[in-house]
């Protein structure tokens, strides 16, 4: 009997690893294969392109590329710590380190680079390091503890964001560039000059043109690096980021054919020159290019497995090396041909020099096609731009429009229906709108089933928005109308019901149900009918045609924890309390063993609290003065401020008064999703209320309002609404706002996604809520006010009403026994859930009543 | 009464008055010694099921909302929301997945869960 086909491949990084990946999925083909991976660092893929996160607080595992217990599930032998150091093409085999040797039907070469550090004088000295692996970067925290001066050698794209890091690590920060500019590769001369003022604006000093010759001891400093210009620059830590080289060691041993300057060269299948090896990767040379980015990367192991599995009319032909990213929070992005290059090409560009923005555009002679683009400080037409180029649309007559601004007339972002089928739509894993649709004509309606069926938006998730656009589209032209049915119980989405609910008054789900909708409800129109009938009527959430609709953080008033175990949140307008308060706080967290943390909300958070304990401790709570904070509800969570004029020397206006008054009037108002203020007394704003869903700052002359901020999974910066209000009419804006986004707003949707789909944007909202374009103002303040006075707490009519207190019983049939999976043990003096290893072995009980 | 009757009696355990549980709202019951989620769902039928949810390894299943989809009768888990059969405790998400029930029944004004 034949042997199962032994597949060896070298390196398990990013690319290695997702080669894995497209064998296990095809797992007809993967049955008759052996694979082994020789994996040189001592864990297995990672993601190397969010390294950088590993400076602010992300482990090694956060960043593991491997899905659950992929190696063992998959049968998959991983050797870690194991290099590869020779392969004999004759009897088709690769010694590894320890002298051991594995043999190989098919090799897959997928090494990676290595960091390219200049042959220089004193490149070995101690801390000066690199930045390509997790030990890079233990290294670099550990010599930066050391450090008050850090310098990264290169300034393109890996520099800049090493610069980062450096910076964030707290050490004074300079990046030397031997070319005139920075991002040389990406960027021309105009849009180096405002990347350098926005980075320099950062607090990095950028060096230029700077040849470095040596590096010696220093003076002031650990190093001095001398430059061939005669100066000279002290630094304590060096960061080398000059570029990477193709690691084509072993290939070069044994003898495959490389580039003139390195690299291993393929063909479209991704073969080298010896047909049962493969190369995919930075390693490999294609068509006479290194690919250093991830996605052309992973097409090629998606290649080279489809060819191992005998399926062969897969091929690799090139990959685009656009690029857009967030450096330093700056937005820059690059197309094609953004030096112009093409002969003839002409250009045109946009700069504004106050806004620190720079964009610009190369198009064909004849102005028909886009040839490439560059884009700094804003690059919201990346897509746009993208896929013209790419499609090799023809332009529009006035090209300029889409860089220039939109009150300047700029386009509009590119319809979905304008791209061929043939345009890339997900470039992580090559799938084009064709495929898209073709799935969409086979009957997906659903956004998550198309991703799952396609693969599209499952990786970097960067093209979700344009896969949704095209469902829509696709939709529209077979007659279906996007269904916004909230559930398959109600054929309305949740704004239609908002409405049916008001105007016909009903105050029931099972009314409801009855009158508009099918079937037995579900968790979806449930708690959305909760929060309508909240909003509306504000009645006691927990009344008994109420209390089934509610999820679990609102049936128990408390965030449900992962142990079944609920958190403690009580109210501290403004993040302001007293000493007293402090003190009967931290009575209750100790009498009932519960973990304390200050939150990231300015109040105090309990945690560990069993359900028959809850009422117990809001009585207490309670009866020392606090109030339910409502950290469970969608509905306004808190107030955060600074400590404003009161105490500060440059407060201008009182921003904990004004928290907490607002605060008390939004308290208990539930709306599609989390409301979340912040104010601060004077432009420095450290109560950030510029990320909060409603920000107020005091300016010399009242407050100015901004709206719509989000912290969260996608920050955006809340938008200036209108300057130096009195607190009347202050209040009066936030209450329309905050009524118009309870009735218009999508289940689940924070204030900053109904904005951006928001048709008219903010000069609608403006219309609506300044002028009063739909004349709804009067009885926006008026439910608003209804809903402010029948404010109640929760928590205080819970535990005053014994049925409802019984409730939280733990058992039915065992009021007060506790349940015994809840297990905790001590870490840093508190309490912590244990892991279920650390139930099987020990017990620590809990403080129970 | 027969014999037969008499059996599942004896492994019949009264937990509550039947006004303890209300049509979509949980309860929780320990019964020799295993938590059971009980359920009633609008029609009347009574459901029970293992109080405990597989993917949160929790105590908590009696805590989520109970509902339909596509015609079965679901509870979906308070933790990570995965939905499960009340009548056959299969998982609408992941096939490999099935939580215990346990027939409850009501009588002379009490809920009784049958163990076996
Ligand atoms: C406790 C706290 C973390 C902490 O220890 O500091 C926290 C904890 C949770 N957050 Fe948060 N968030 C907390 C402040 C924040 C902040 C900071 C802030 O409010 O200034 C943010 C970013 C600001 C923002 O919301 O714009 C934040 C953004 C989120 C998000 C992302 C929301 C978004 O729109 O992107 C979620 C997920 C969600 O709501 O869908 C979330 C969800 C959660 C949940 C409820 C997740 C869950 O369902 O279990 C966490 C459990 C709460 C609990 O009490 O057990 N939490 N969370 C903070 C409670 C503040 C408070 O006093 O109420
Ligand atoms: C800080 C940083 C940021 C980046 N940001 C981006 C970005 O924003 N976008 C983007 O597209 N790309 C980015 N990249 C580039 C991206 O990470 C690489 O293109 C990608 O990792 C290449 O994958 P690979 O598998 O070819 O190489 P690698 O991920 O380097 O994996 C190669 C592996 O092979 C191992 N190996 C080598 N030789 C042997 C041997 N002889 N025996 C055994 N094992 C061996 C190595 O130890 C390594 O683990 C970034 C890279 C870095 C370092
Ligand atoms: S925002 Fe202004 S008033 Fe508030 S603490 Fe900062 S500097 Fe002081
Ligand atoms: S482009 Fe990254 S997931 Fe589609």
């Amino acid at each position: 009997m034949s042997h199962k086909q032994r597949v060896v491949v070298i390196g398990n990084g990013m690319v290695g690893h997702k080669f894995l990946e497209q064998l296990v999925e095809d797992s007809a083909g993967f049955a008759e294969l052996e694979v082994t991976v020789l994996a040189e660092e001592p864990r297995a893929a990672y993601d190397r392109v969010y390294l950088s996160a590993y400076f602010s607080g992300k482990t090694a595992e956060d960043l593991s590329l491997v899905k659950g217990n992929f190696f063992a599930d998959s049968g998959v032998f991983l050797h870690l710590n194991t290099k590869a150091v020779a392969i004999d093409r004759e009897l088709k085999q690769v010694t590894v380190a320890s002298g051991e040797v594995v043999a190989y039907d098919k090799l897959v070469l997928a090494t990676g680079s290595f960091p390219f550090v200049p042959p220089l004088p004193g490149k070995d000295r101690e801390h000066c390091l690199v930045y390509r692996t997790i030990e890079d970067l233990e290294a670099i925290q550990a010599g930066a503890a050391v450090s008050k001066v850090g310098v990264v050698v290169g300034g393109g794209l890996l520099g800049l964001e090493a610069a980062k890091a450096l910076r964030d690590l707290g050490l004074e920060t300079h990046v030397v560039e031997f070319a005139p500019r920075l991002m040389a590769v990406q960027v021309d001369d105009g849009g180096g000059r405002v990347l350098r003022r926005k980075i320099e604006a950062l607090g990095v000093h950028v060096h230029t043109g700077k040849n470095t010759q040596e590096i010696v001891d220093g003076k002031s400093a650990r190093h001095a690096m001398n430059f061939a210009d005669g100066s000279s620059l002290e630094t304590d830590l060096i960061l080398f980021s000059a570029g990477i080289r193709p690691r084509d060691e072993l290939a070069r041993q044994c003898g495959l054919v490389m580039g003139e300057r390195g690299a291993i060269v393929i063909n479209d299948q991704c073969q080298t020159s010896d047909p049962d090896i493969y190369a995919i990767g930075e390693c490999a040379l294609w068509s006479g290019r290194i690919y250093g980015l991830v996605a052309p990367g992973y097409q090629m192991a998606q290649v080279a497995a489809d060819h191992i599995m005998g399926k062969t009319e897969s091929a690799f032909r090139g990959a685009d090396m656009s690029t857009k990213l967030k450096l330093m929070g700056i937005d820059v992005a690059s197309i094609g041909d953004a030096h112009a290059a093409t002969p003839g090409s002409l250009a045109y560009t946009y700069v504004d020099e106050a806004a620190e923005i720079y964009k610009k555009l190369v198009v064909s002679a004849d102005k028909t096609k886009l040839l490439g683009a560059i884009l700094i400080g804003e690059a919201e037409a990346y897509g746009t731009l993208l896929q013209l180029m790419l499609n090799e649309m023809t332009l529009p007559a006035n090209p300029e429009s889409f860089i220039l601004p939109e009150s300047a007339g700029g386009a509009p972002a590119l319809g979905a229906d304008a791209l061929p089928d043939t345009a890339q739509i997900c470039s992580c894993n090559s799938v084009s709108k064709g495929m898209i649709c073709s799935t969409i004509a086979a009957g997906t309606c659903d956004l998550g089933e198309l991703k799952a069926l396609t693969k599209a938006g499952t990786s970097c998730g960067g093209c979700t928005a344009l896969v949704g656009q095209i469902l829509k589209s696709e939709l529209a032209k077979q007659g279906i109308e996007v269904k916004k049915d909230l559930c398959e119980h109600f054929a309305y989405s949740r704004q239609e019901l908002f409405h049916l609910i008001k105007v016909e008054k009903i105050t029931t789900f099972d009314e409801l149900l009855e009158k508009h909708g099918t079937g037995e409800g579900c968790d979806i129109c449930k708690p959305t009918t909760a929060s309508i009938l909240a909003s509306t009527w504000n009645e006691y959430i927990l009344k008994p045609s109420h209390a089934g609709l509610q999820d679990t953080n609102d049936y128990f008033l408390g965030n449900l924890q992962k142990d079944g175990t609920y958190s403690v949140v009580p109210r501290m307008p403004a993040g302001e309390v007293t000493p007293d308060g402090l003190i009967a706080v931290g009575s209750v967290a100790k009498k009932y063993g519960l973990y304390t943390k200050i939150t990231g909300g300015q109040r105090v958070d309990l945690f560990g609290a069993r359900v028959e304990q809850l009422p117990l401790i809001w009585e207490e709570l309670i009866a020392a003065g606090f109030e339910t904070g409502h950290a469970y509800g969608k509905s306004l969570r808190t107030v955060k401020s600074c400590v404003g004029s009161t105490w500060c020397r440059y407060g201008v206006g009182d921003s904990v008064g004004l928290a907490v008054r607002l605060e008390n009037r939004y308290k208990g108002l539930r709306s599609p999703h989390k409301i979340k203020f912040g104010v601060s007394g004077c432009t420095r704003e450290c109560a950030e209320a510029q990320s909060k869903d409603i920000g107020v700052i005091a300016t010399e002359r009242g407050w100015n309002l901004y709206v719509c901020g989000n912290g969260g999974m996608r920050p955006r910066h809340a938008e200036l609404f209108a300057s130096d209000l009195d607190e009347a009419t202050l209040v009066q804006y936030i209450d329309r706002v905050l009524m118009f986004y309870v009735r218009t707003a999508d289940r689940l949707q924070r204030t900053s996604v109904w904005r951006e789909n928001l048709e008219g944007g903010l000069d609608y909202l403006k219309q609506v809520v300044i002028e009063n374009s739909l004349g709804l103002a009067d009885e926006l303040e008026k439910d608003m006010q209804a809903v402010a006075d029948t404010y109640q707490c929760e928590w205080k009519t819970t535990v005053e009403t014994p049925e409802l207190r019984a409730r939280f019983n733990s058992f039915i049939n065992a009021a007060d026994v506790p349940d015994d999976n809840i297990v905790f043990v001590e870490e840093r003096g508190q309490i912590r859930p244990a892991t279920p290893a650390e139930k099987a072995v020990d017990r620590i009980a809990t403080v129970s009543l | 009464m027969s014999a037969a009757k008499e059996m599942n009696m004896e492994h019949a355990v009264a937990v509550c008055t039947s006004d303890k549980v209300q049509a979509g709202v949980g309860v929780a019951a320990l019964v020799n010694g295993k938590q059971v989620a009980i359920f009633r769902l609008r029609d009347g039928s009574l459901h029970g099921v293992s109080n405990f949810d597989p993917f949160s390894q929790a105590n908590v299943l009696s805590r989520g909302i109970t509902g339909s989809l596509q015609g079965r009768a679901v509870v979906a888990s308070p933790v990570y929301k995965q939905h499960f059969d009340l009548l056959t405790g299969a998982c609408l998400e992941d096939e490999s997945v099935t939580i215990a029930t346990f027939a409850v029944i009501e009588r002379d004004g009490e809920v009784l869960v049958i163990v076996d």
